[in-house]
């Protein structure tokens, strides 16, 4: 069966964020950009899935600018067989990127579609569950675990207070969370050879989408800034703080 | 304007996070109705009903709502959702997993983990893991939104609702419930306690995690980790707390062996008072610290405990 795996380009997640002075956005302008860390796991596991013989052929597809491209290059030296990169320079809500992933579900027809389960600069957490809802087929969400068993896909989600097994029909949307797997590195060779593999650019207008939301962006600000406090010399001062200045204890 | 919360359940009890959700949703303004769903849930409707604020408790309580799977959940609350000018659930596992499936059949955005009430249409939101807060304006005849719980003080119990039921059924053959298996523990949740103390890749390992025992016991605090603790595999993930675990916001929260990497701090820094424990002197966790104790946690925690 085909996998599908989608994935974001976004700020890379050590860089600390500055907010615009105007307070519009988040100031993107020169800051390192790399493959959301959610979808890194998403390839990842498509790619063991190949590498086991379940999956036939991994597609990665982006939605984004035209520099989404190297993500796209990055999955497919992970193990990508091939891209679909959707391009736009618009701010792409979750809705419009999932009406655009299910439009390639139609015509790609995936036995498995792997998402992070958020990406780290909106974190929305929506995408994987509203393709769900679109194509009509069933979700597991936040998976640490993913077992395909012939028509079926067993996986394990990270719920609050522990885990939860479900066991879904394929075609099914999976969603990643963090435990799911650790992973690799792409090495030289096959950042050499994903160059050539294929990568198909389309526009939202060729599937017929429309990305405009309305939801609209006010304002952007940096949260309060938590001021430090004191350094205490001992337990017994601590204890005495709490107690008397913070009253907490 | 009419505003459906959907409760937040725990082993089939309601759970605390409702009576935040509620908050969020007085401020909004409107009827406030909370819908209840699983199997055998009505003394969780019961408990919905006593939430100030609430209207109406709606339960529907059916065997395909068990376990709260998101296929029948989603389509439940499609069917009921045109009574309502906005749906909102608590950014819980479960409000994440099934709330963007009603917006995307009704044609809507959804807001995620919403902190303020602006007005009825305007809230914030954090972004970049609660480096940015982003103001947002919804125009969508139907908003859809999850609630930060850590972000509105819960509503009292005073009331006494009517419970009606629903009786809207709906099919599900594509996912099945196979097993479930929650940590066990006597302490209080981490979401929900007033003390939470947790350990990093300070601790050394799962078993040093036993120090933060004795001083949990004294406190009532639940423990929790870092990321760093978790990938390092001293304990399970249920425990994490920062942006890719739980965000918590207690009275106190005590950070032991923590460096206070951003995306630590992203999920503890709105508690009221932060208590930082660490050999490092220069460790980021002492800029948001109000009190640091400088040293060795071996011999600083027996010390803390023995003095509590």
């Amino acid at each position: 069966m085909k996998v599908l795996v989608a994935v974001k380009r976004v700020i890379d997640y050590n860089v600390k964020i500055r907010v615009k002075a105007d307070h519009s956005d988040v100031d993107l302008t020169n800051v390192k950009m790399a493959m959301n860390p959610f979808c890194e796991i998403a390839v990842e596991e498509a790619v063991r899935l190949k590498e086991k013989g379940v999956a036939t052929e991994v597609i990665a597809v982006s939605v984004g600018p035209k520099a989404a491209q190297e993500q796209l290059r990055t999955a497919l030296a992970l193990g990508a067989d091939r891209a679909i990169h959707i391009e736009t320079d618009e701010r792409v809500e979750s809705l419009a990127v999932a009406k655009l992933l299910a439009k390639v579900v139609e015509e790609e027809q995936p036995g498995l579609v792997i998402l992070g389960k958020q990406a780290i600069d909106t974190d929305n957490n929506q995408t994987g569950q509203m393709l769900a809802a679109l194509t009509g087929l069933p979700q597991g969400t936040f998976a640490s675990e993913v077992a395909v068993d012939g028509d079926s896909v067993n996986v394990t989600r990270e719920i609050d207070g522990g885990l939860q097994t479900v066991a879904l029909t394929l075609p099914a949307i999976v969603t990643t969370d963090l435990r799911l797997n650790e992973p690799r590195y792409a090495k030289l060779p096959d950042i050499m050879k994903a160059k050539k593999k294929p990568l198909d650019v389309k526009t939202p207008a060729d599937y017929g989408i429309e990305v405009a939301s309305k939801v609209s962006l006010l304002k952007v600000e940096s949260p309060p800034e938590r001021k430090g406090g004191v350094k205490v010399a001992s337990v017994d001062e601590l204890v005495d703080k709490l107690k008397n200045e913070a009253k907490v204890l | 304007m009419s505003i459906l919360v959907l409760a937040d359940l725990h082993e089939g009890q309601l759970a605390g996070a409702t009576a935040h959700v509620v908050a969020a949703a007085k401020e909004m303004g409107g009827d406030i109705d909370v819908l209840v769903v699983g199997e055998g849930v009505q003394a969780a409707a019961e408990a919905a009903a006593k939430l100030d604020g609430v209207s109406k408790v709606r339960v529907a309580d059916n065997a395909v709502y068990a376990h709260q799977l998101a296929e029948p959940m989603g389509a439940l609350l499609v069917e009921l959702a045109d009574d309502y000018s906005h749906v909102l659930a608590s950014a819980s596992t479960t409000g994440k997993n099934v709330l963007p499936r009603l917006a995307a059949l009704k044609d809507v955005s959804q807001l995620s983990d919403i902190i303020a009430v602006e007005s009825a249409d305007t809230f914030k939101r954090p972004i970049y893991a609660g480096n940015a807060i982003a103001t947002v304006k919804s125009d969508d005849a139907l908003k859809v939104m999850t609630v930060r719980t850590t972000g509105f003080d819960a509503v009292g119990e005073g009331n006494n609702a009517p419970v009606e039921a629903v009786d809207t059924v709906v099919e599900n053959s594509q996912s099945r419930f196979v097993k479930e298996e929650l940590a066990t523990s006597d302490r209080p949740e981490l979401g929900g306690a007033k003390v939470v103390i947790s350990g990093g890749r300070g601790m050394g390992n799962g078993e040093n995690f036993k120090l933060l025992d004795g001083i949990a016991d004294k406190l009532d605090a639940a423990i929790g980790a870092s990321r760093a603790a978790v990938d390092a595999g001293f304990v399970p993930n249920d425990m994490q707390v920062g942006q890719t675990g739980k965000i918590v916001a207690p009275d106190l929260y005590i950070a032991v062996g923590i460096s206070g990497a951003i995306q630590h701090l992203a999920g503890m820094k709105d508690s009221k008072v932060i208590v930082a424990i660490n050999k490092d002197d220069e460790a980021p966790i002492f800029q948001v610290a109000d009190y640091g104790l400088v040293g060795d946690l071996f011999e600083i925690l027996p010390e803390l405990e023995s003095k509590l």
